[in-house]
C-alpha cells in the first residue's frame, strides 16, 4: 500500500461534451436529467447506434497561426479550452511560474486519427496521402498535446498518455508525481477524444455498441454509446490555493487478464481503488460519491457493481453518467473527474441515467435518481482496454482526511 | 532544481541490425554483429500469443524481456512505462484503409490491438503484472518524455520501473508522414536505489536546450529512421562508459541532460 500523499489544488477545471460547452451546461443537464445522446449522424457510412456528439465543433476555427493543426479533435480541444476562463487561468499560472515550469499531460485514445481516416479516403492517384494532408505532426497520437502546448504557450514537460479509456485519469497521477518531485510547479491535465470511424466501427466489430441509448447498470443493458468530449484541469500545490477543491489521491493498476474484457473479479479495478484511498488517507466510508466507469457493457458493469457492493456502505452514493455523455473513451477520465468536482461543488449526486430497470446485482449505494446532499469526498473510476485501471479521489476545499 | 538520480539495472535493444545491447557495444567497438532473426523472439509470450501478436507487441516484449532478465527482477513487480511515437503503424494503416473501403468489415481483433497500450497490455498479461502500467507518446521526443515519466514514477513512488520505447516500421501511405524506415526498440529497468544488479547511475536535469547529443559512428544517421532511436544517445553512453548526453524531452522546448556514472568505474567500493 502506498503512503498517503500531499493533496494538490484543482485551481481551474472545465469540460465540454454532448451536454454542452463548459461547466454550467454539464451541471444544468445533470441537474435536469437531460441526456446529450442522439442517433448517430457522424460516421462516413451508416451505423445504427446513438452517439454523444458535441454541437459546434465544426465551427470552432483554430487561430490562424495554428491552422496546420486543424482537425476535428483539435477543434474540440480548442472549443473546450475556451470555456470557464480556462485559458486566462493558465495565463495567470504561466505568469506566476514561467512557461517551462508548467507540465502539459493529456490523455487521448485516438487523437486526430479522424484526419488520417479522411486522408485515406482521399488518396491521390499513386496511392499516397493527398498533398494538403502531408502533415506529420497531425498523423500521430501526440498531435493533441502538441497543439494544446502551442495554444497555451507551455514549454514544460509535455506528454500524451494513451491507455484507452483510462488515459485522462492517469494524467492526474503523472501530474501529482511531477509536482511532488519539483520537476514543475503546476500541471495542465485533461483529455480530448472525438467521434471517428475507427471507434464507431471498431467497437461495433467487437459487438459492444448498443443500438439504443446506453443503459448503464440496467438489467437489459446491451452495450455502450460512444461520445466525444474535451476536458482540462489546472493542478497546483494546495498551500497556494486553500479555497480550491483538492486532488487527494490516485490509484493505478493492471488486470493482466485480457485486452478487451475486464478481469472477472475486478482485480485491477480494486487495486486501483485501494491505492487511491491509501494515498488519500481515506476509509471507504468517508467517500460520499463515486462517478463510476459504468459503460453499459455487460462485463464492465457486472464487475464494477460487485466492486462497489463489497467495498462501500450504502451511505456512499454511486452512479454512472455515461447515459448523459456517452462513453467518451480517452476523455472519460477527465469527464468523470469533472462530474466528481461538480458533485462536490453543488452537492448533487447525479442519478444513474438509463437504469430504468436496475440490475439486481447493484447494491444499496446506487443512486438511480438525482439526490441532494453535502459531498466532501468524491471518487472517479476509469478502466481501459489492456486491463488498464485508474481511480481518482477528490475533496472539497479545506477537507482533511 | 537538483538532479534526479536513478539506477539502471537492465538494458534491452532490438533493431534489424542489433539483436541486443551487447550487439550495440560490438558495433561501437568496430565489429559487425550478426543481425537477429527477422521477427523479435519475444520469448515470454505464450506460443499462441506470439503467433498472433502484431509486430509492435513482439518488439516491445522482446526488449522488455532482455532488460528484465539482465536486472534479475521479477517482471510482475515492475511498474511499466511503454512509450511509442506512433503506436502500431501497420494496424493504423490497415484500419484507415479498411474504413475507407468497407468500414463494416473492420476486424475486431485488429481494433482491440490498435490501442496504443496494446504492447503494455500484453506484457502485463504475459508477466502476470498487476502493477501500474502506462503507455505514452511525444512524437520524436517519445523516449525522453517516457524516460521523464519513468523517472518520476521511480522517485515519487520509490519503486522499480520498466521503461520501453519502441516503434515499428511504417506501412502504407502512413509511412510517408511517420518516416519510420525500420523498427527500433529499447528498454531500461530503473530503480530508486543502488543494488546488486545496478550497472549505472543516471543523474537527470531538465534544460531549456533540447539539442540531441551527436552519436558516435557508425550510429550517426540511425536516429532519422525511427523516433525510438533517439535513445541511442543514452544507450551508446551506457555501452561505452561514463559521460554526459542530452535528449529531447518535449518537442522543440525542453531537453534532459543525463550524467551517467558507470558502477564498475566510479562507484565501486
Amino acid at each position: 500500500m502506498p503512503m498517503s500523499t500531499t493533496p494538490l489544488a484543482v485551481t481551474a477545471y472545465t469540460a465540454t461534451s454532448a451536454l454542452g460547452h463548459g461547466l454550467a451546461a454539464q451541471f444544468d443537464a445533470l441537474a435536469n436529467g437531460r441526456s446529450g445522446l442522439r442517433p448517430n449522424d457522424i460516421s462516413s457510412a451508416p451505423l445504427a447506434c446513438w452517439i454523444g456528439r458535441v454541437d459546434g465543433v465544426e465551427a470552432a476555427t483554430l487561430p490562424a497561426a495554428r491552422a496546420d493543426w486543424d482537425c476535428r479533435n483539435n477543434r474540440l480541444a480548442w472549443l473546450g479550452l475556451q470555456q470557464d476562463d480556462f485559458i486566462d487561468k493558465v495565463a495567470i499560472a504561466r505568469a506566476r511560474y514561467g512557461t517551462s515550469r508548467i507540465a502539459l499531460l493529456l490523455g487521448t485514445s485516438t487523437a486526430s486519427i479522424g484526419a488520417t481516416e479522411e486522408a485515406y479516403r482521399q488518396l491521390d492517384a499513386d496511392g499516397g496521402l493527398p498533398d494538403d494532408m502531408l502533415r506529420p505532426a497531425l498523423h500521430t497520437p501526440h498531435s493533441l498535446s502538441a497543439f494544446v502546448a502551442a495554444a497555451l504557450d507551455l514549454s514544460g514537460p509535455c506528454l500524451t498518455v494513451s491507455t484507452a479509456c483510462s488515459s485522462s485519469a492517469k494524467v492526474f497521477a503523472s501530474a501529482a508525481r511531477m509536482i511532488r518531485l519539483g520537476l514543475v510547479d503546476a500541471t495542465v491535465v485533461g483529455g480530448v477524444d472525438t467521434l471517428c470511424d475507427s471507434v464507431l466501427f471498431g467497437f461495433n466489430a467487437l459487438e459492444l455498441v448498443s443500438a439504443t441509448p446506453c443503459r448503464p447498470f440496467d438489467a437489459r443493458r446491451d452495450g455502450i454509446s460512444i461520445g466525444e468530449a474535451a476536458g482540462f484541469a489546472l493542478l497546483e500545490r494546495a498551500g497556494l490555493a486553500p479555497a480550491a477543491p483538492q486532488l487527494l489521491g490516485y490509484g493505478e493498476a493492471s488486470d493482466a487478464y485480457h485486452m478487451s474484457t475486464p478481469h472477472p473479479r475486478g482485480l485491477g479495478a480494486e487495486l486501483a481503488l485501494r491505492d487511491a484511498l491509501a494515498r488519500a488517507g481515506l476509509e471507504a466510508a468517508q467517500v460520499d460519491y463515486i462517478n463510476l466507469h459504468g459503460t453499459a457493457s455487460q462485463k464492465n458493469d457486472e464487475v464494477e457493481a460487485a466492486l462497489i457492493n463489497r467495498s462501500f456502505p450504502a451511505t456512499t452514493r454511486a452512479s454512472s453518467t455515461k447515459g448523459y455523455t456517452g462513453h467518451t473513451l480517452g476523455a472519460a477520465g477527465i469527464v468523470g473527474a469533472v462530474v466528481a468536482l461538480l458533485a462536490i461543488e453543488h452537492g448533487l449526486v447525479p442519478g444513474n441515467l438509463g437504469g430504468e430497470s436496475p440490475d439486481p446485482d447493484c447494491g444499496a449505494s446506487f443512486a438511480w435518481r438525482n439526490e441532494q446532499q453535502r459531498i466532501d469526498v468524491a471518487l472517479s473510476n476509469s478502466f481501459g482496454f489492456g486491463g488498464n485501471n485508474a481511480c481518482l479521489a477528490f475533496a472539497r476545499a479545506g477537507f482533511a482526511a | 532544481m537538483s538532479a534526479l538520480r536513478v539506477w539502471v539495472e537492465g538494458v534491452g535493444l532490438w533493431s534489424p541490425q542489433l539483436g541486443n545491447f551487447a550487439a550495440l557495444r560490438s558495433v561501437l567497438d568496430g565489429r559487425m554483429p550478426t543481425p537477429p532473426a527477422a521477427r523479435p523472439a519475444a520469448a515470454s509470450l505464450l506460443p499462441n500469443e506470439r503467433r498472433r501478436a502484431p509486430e509492435s507487441v513482439l518488439l516491445a516484449v522482446e526488449v522488455a524481456d532482455q532488460a528484465v532478465t539482465m536486472s534479475t527482477r521479477d517482471a510482475a513487480t515492475l511498474a511499466c512505462v511503454f512509450a511509442s511515437a506512433h503506436g502500431d503503424q501497420p494496424i493504423t494503416d490497415y484500419m484507415c484503409a479498411t474504413l475507407a473501403k468497407a468500414p463494416a468489415e473492420l476486424s475486431p481483433i485488429r481494433f482491440h490491438n490498435s490501442v496504443h497500450n496494446a504492447p503494455v497490455g500484453y506484457w502485463t498479461m504475459s508477466s502476470h503484472c498487476h502493477a501500474p502500467s502506462t503507455s505514452v507518446a511525444a512524437q520524436r521526443a517519445s523516449f525522453g518524455a517516457g524516460l521523464l515519466e519513468a523517472v518520476s514514477q521511480v522517485l515519487a513512488e520509490q519503486r522499480a520501473v520498466l521503461l520501453v520505447c519502441s516503434d515499428s516500421a511504417g506501412s502504407g501511405p502512413l509511412r510517408e508522414v511517420t518516416g519510420c524506415e525500420q523498427a527500433f526498440g529499447c528498454a531500461l529497468v530503473l530503480a530508486p536505489t543502488a543494488g546488486p544488479s545496478s550497472i549505472a547511475a543516471l543523474d537527470l536535469q531538465l534544460l531549456a536546450d533540447h539539442a540531441d547529443t551527436p552519436l558516435p559512428e557508425p550510429l550517426a544517421g540511425w536516429r532519422r529512421g525511427n523516433p525510438a532511436a533517439t535513445s541511442l544517445a543514452l544507450l551508446a553512453r551506457l555501452s561505452q562508459g561514463s559521460g554526459r548526453c542530452r535528449l529531447a524531452a518535449a518537442a522543440a522546448t525542453l531537453g534532459i541532460q543525463i550524467d551517467m556514472l558507470r558502477i564498475d568505474k566510479e562507484l565501486a567500493g
